[in-house]
């Protein structure tokens, strides 16, 4: 039985009194396991001891209407891994040195001719003395193959470690049968092979070493990432400034930023503006401006002034920790083109153990003179070249750059599946709204039916659009107020999907949204409908007005086109995709837009719920489609997609939402995700297909199917030399990636 | 001949042992698992436990060498980072009966979750 009791600290907000400290213990101690959890109120603070998640701790303290988050201990974990994986390094540099010391002069003296012959009295005592040598650096140099290889084989699996344990095991053996009964193998076969055991056994180490060491740089997204979070922070308490260390932050503290500095955690302005450099997180590269009342990202540098926050999200739950997490989660993943390839790593080594039986068996019954000899050769060196490393290698690695590599472009790629599919897509369909648009529209023209009062048109739609969610809505409700207009309560508020909204103000009946929903009420609007008409030409949304089924004006509202949309589509159609624009807005002014920012189609007055379905019918249609949306209204349209995009503008996006999510609000990161993914499938496949080729090759040529015909036989030492080789070329071909660039 | 006879016997004996013979498993009383990484194995190797019961597994990665640095159970969604010398915990319970296999990102290191009715 193991003792699984933890103990966490946690930071609790949204205690204000002693009674507060009961209900949170409460709610603490009714999680299963908790066996202890006492808090300290004045520093906001909770000790729980237990054998439990402490997620659930978490959400019970969260159901009780409060607030928490782990504090962690500052620990650097990233510094420790690297200090291990060093000392690792080390080590393995240290025994392929070893074996080469004792390899190199073995191998020349064997070829000089400087030892005497095994059949000697003097030879044999030589070379006695040279196998236990051999034996004592395979010891220390190649212990780890020899228990690895033992330790799988007792729970019937086989990888790497059997295969150089069997092949330089065997010529260590044969070779100390040779010299102890030379007398039982024919004179011919009287060669013994100490020289190659321990040579093969320094390459392996020595590319196992350089492998290390390319793979370190596979990783330098996320370190750049975990690089971001400062280690201390200044935080006011009491009055004072006083600097501490990342993990006594808690939630609800008032902080302090200085220009040059980074945000420390998660939190929202409560003092002075600065504008803070997002493009760590986003991939933006210009400054926001930051006022009261915004929210600002742990890992971000404040530019210009300083100001004070209140911590909102620590620890774990901050934005850059969840990238950090989701980065991690998706560099583990694999698409679908690695999971054959899983297939065959899953039976190869035991393949490869009986291909070498077979190739042994085939040279000692054909080979026409000195056929011991050939056999143990070609066996060991098909076993040596084999590597299932290079194989099991090729997918991982290049998924593990290529999604950091998106990461530093603020693009968040869920999974590998996410990944492959992106690099497929043939048809791009972007939402308009702030995706096309800024998303964030302002009221161009008011205009009545003649006779009809502008202040009243705008009072009832400002009064009955202050309940709606509709991004339009905002827009309208705004500009009343800038004309000094009072909003009324409204009544019986409704919102019609795809229509618009009605509702009851000072007992009057109030219709506002698009031609459909008032002739659907039978309202006549033949007076204002070329003017609409007009408008939408221009791109702008016109908005019917009608009070107790009286036609009162229109309220035309234009939400600018992103000053990038243009160009970005334009790199999407040089990537060959064709784009499609989706929208609710009416034809008109769904054309007015796509004209400016040149989309092949438009898909116009389509209701939030069909969007799916018209991603459905694309995908009829035979086209790969991703869909591209701000992730909260088109969910399923998101969902349906072969790849879902949600696009946010700075570190505001929902991260859970989509398959992949785009910290910039700029379409740019959509060409830019897909260029990654396709330039990353191609280093999956040109590393499977190295991997592939070199072992399909190399495992013939090694036993020995070009001798009969070329009398070309592979040397064991190559052989090792090649498999070393073989997995580091497939780190480094990953790397290239590292130095992507997205064309613009 | 003998030769040959020897030869063909290693290549049953290979088939058998391992594609073949299952491994012994390791049946989960006590809801909970400490599975050692080292060496190119996970030991034990092979768990065993009854559908509906959740099973705290607890790795502890002592092998430094970056093949074992991730441990990822595809079907169930799971993966997890491997530190050296930390214990690494994940809570499981899955929903249908069978054979979850569990790897290393290379699938080097193999081992197998039965799920039995």
């Amino acid at each position: 039985m193991i003792n699984t009791s933890k103990s966490y600290r946690l930071s609790i907000g949204g205690m204000s009194c002693a009674g507060c400290v009961a209900s949170v213990e409460t709610a603490m101690k009714s999680v299963p396991g908790v066996e202890q959890a006492s808090i300290n109120f004045a520093e906001h603070t909770a000790l729980v001891k237990g054998d439990m998640d402490i997620a659930d701790v978490i959400n019970a303290v969260k159901t009780a209407s409060y607030d928490a988050a782990e504090l962690k201990g500052g620990e650097d974990e990233e510094a420790e891994k690297e200090a291990i994986e060093f000392a690792y390094y080390r080590a393995l540099i240290r025994k392929a040195s070893v074996a080469a010391l004792v390899g190199v002069p073995l191998f020349i003296g064997g070829m000089g001719g400087l030892f005497p012959e095994i059949d000697s009295k003097n030879g044999q005592i030589t070379w006695l003395l040279l196998g236990f040598l051999t034996l004592g650096v395979m010891f220390y140099s190649g212990k780890h193959f020899f228990t690895g290889a033992w330790k799988s084989f007792r729970v019937h699996n086989a990888n790497m470690d059997t295969l150089i344990a069997l092949g330089t095991g065997s010529a260590c053996l044969y070779s100390f049968i040779i010299v102890l009964f030379p007398d039982s193998v024919p004179s011919l076969a009287r060669h013994a092979y100490f020289e190659a055991a321990v040579i093969i056994i320094g390459l392996i180490n020595f590319g196992s070493a350089l492998e290390m060491k390319a793979r370190g740089k596979t990783s330098e997204a996320i370190k750049r990432l975990i690089g971001l979070q400062p280690k201390t922070a200044r935080v006011v308490r009491d009055g004072k400034e006083i600097d501490v260390a990342i993990s006594e932050v808690g939630l609800d503290e008032t902080l302090r930023v200085r220009p040059g500095e980074r945000v420390a955690v998660d939190g929202v302005i409560i003092e002075g503006h600065s504008s803070i450099d997002e493009s760590m997180l986003s991939g933006e590269p210009i400054p926001v401006e930051k006022n009261i009342g915004d929210e600002v990202s742990t890992g971000t540098i404040n530019v210009s002034g300083t100001f004070l926050f209140v911590s909102k999200r620590i620890g774990s739950d901050t934005v850059l920790a969840q990238i950090i997490d989701m980065v991690r989660q998706a560099q583990s993943t694999k698409p679908a083109i690695g999971r054959l390839v899983d297939k065959v790593a899953a039976v190869f080594v035991p393949t490869v153990l009986i291909l070498s039986v077979i190739t042994f068996l085939a040279w000692y019954n054909f080979a026409t003179d000195n056929a011991l000899s050939y056999a143990l050769v070609t066996t060991m060196t098909v076993l040596i070249i084999a590597c299932p490393c290079a194989l099991g290698l090729a997918t991982p690695i290049s998924i593990m750059v290529g999604v950091g590599k998106a990461a530093e472009m603020g693009i968040l790629i869920r999974n590998g599946d996410a990944l492959q599919q992106a690099g497929k897509i043939t048809t791009v369909v972007l939402d308009k709204t702030g995706t096309i648009t800024e998303g964030r529209p302002a009221v161009t023209e008011v205009i009545t039916v003649a006779g009809k009062d502008e202040t009243l048109l705008l009072s009832m739609g400002a009064s009955i659009e202050a309940g709606s969610e509709h991004p339009l809505a905002a827009a309208i409700v705004e500009y009343a107020k800038d004309k000094n207009i009072t909003l009324d309560k409204t009544e019986k508020f409704e919102a019609i999907t795809g229509h618009g909204v009605s509702g009851l103000i000072k007992g009057k009946t109030i219709l506002f949204g698009n031609a459909r929903l008032m002739k659907s009420r039978q309202i006549d609007i033949t007076q204002l409908e070329e003017k609409a008409e007009a408008l939408s030409q221009q791109g702008r949304t016109s908005m019917y007005l009608a009070i107790d089924e009286t036609l009162q004006g229109i309220i035309a509202v234009s939400d600018p086109v992103k000053k990038d949309s243009l160009d970005a589509i334009r790199r999407l159609h040089k990537l060959g995709i064709k784009v499609v624009m989706l929208t609710g807005d009416n034809q008109h002014t769904a054309s007015a837009v796509a004209k400016q920012v040149g989309v092949d189609e438009v898909i116009a007055e389509v209701l939030p719920q069909d969007k799916s379905a018209k991603i459905t019918r694309l995908q009829q249609a035979g086209e790969q489609v991703a869909m591209v949306g701000d992730g909260i209204n088109d969910a399923p349209a998101l969902a349906q997609a072969n790849v879902g995009f949600a696009i946010g503008s700075g570190t505001d996006v929902a991260i859970e939402s989509a398959d992949i999510t785009l910290m910039r609000g700029s379409l740019h990161g959509v060409a830019d995700a897909i260029a990654v993914s396709r330039a990353t499938l191609t280093n999956i496949k040109q590393n499977l297909f190295g991997a592939f080729v070199y072992n399909s090759l190399g495992i013939p040529v090694a036993a020995g199917v070009l001798y009969p015909l070329l009398g070309i036989l592979l040397n064991p030492m190559i052989a090792g030399a090649a498999m070393a080789m073989s997995s580091v070329t497939v780190v480094s071909n990953a790397n290239r990636l590292r130095f992507f660039k997205p064309g613009s | 001949m003998m030769v040959n006879i020897i030869g063909i016997l290693l290549i049953a004996l290979i088939v058998w042992w391992f594609w073949i013979k299952q491994p012994r498993s390791v049946k989960v009383a006590s809801n909970e698992v400490e599975i050692i990484v080292d060496n190119g194995v996970y030991s034990p190797s092979n768990i065993e436990l009854k559908l509906g019961q959740s099973v705290k597994i607890i790795f502890l990665r002592k092998d430094p060498s970056p093949c074992a640095e991730k441990v990822i159970f595809e079907e169930l969604g799971v993966s997890l980072e491997l530190p050296v010398n930390k214990a690494v915990e994940v809570t499981i319970n899955p929903e249908k009966s069978g054979s979850y296999v569990f790897n290393c990102q290379m699938k080097m290191y193999t081992g197998h979750l039965k799920v039995s009715a």
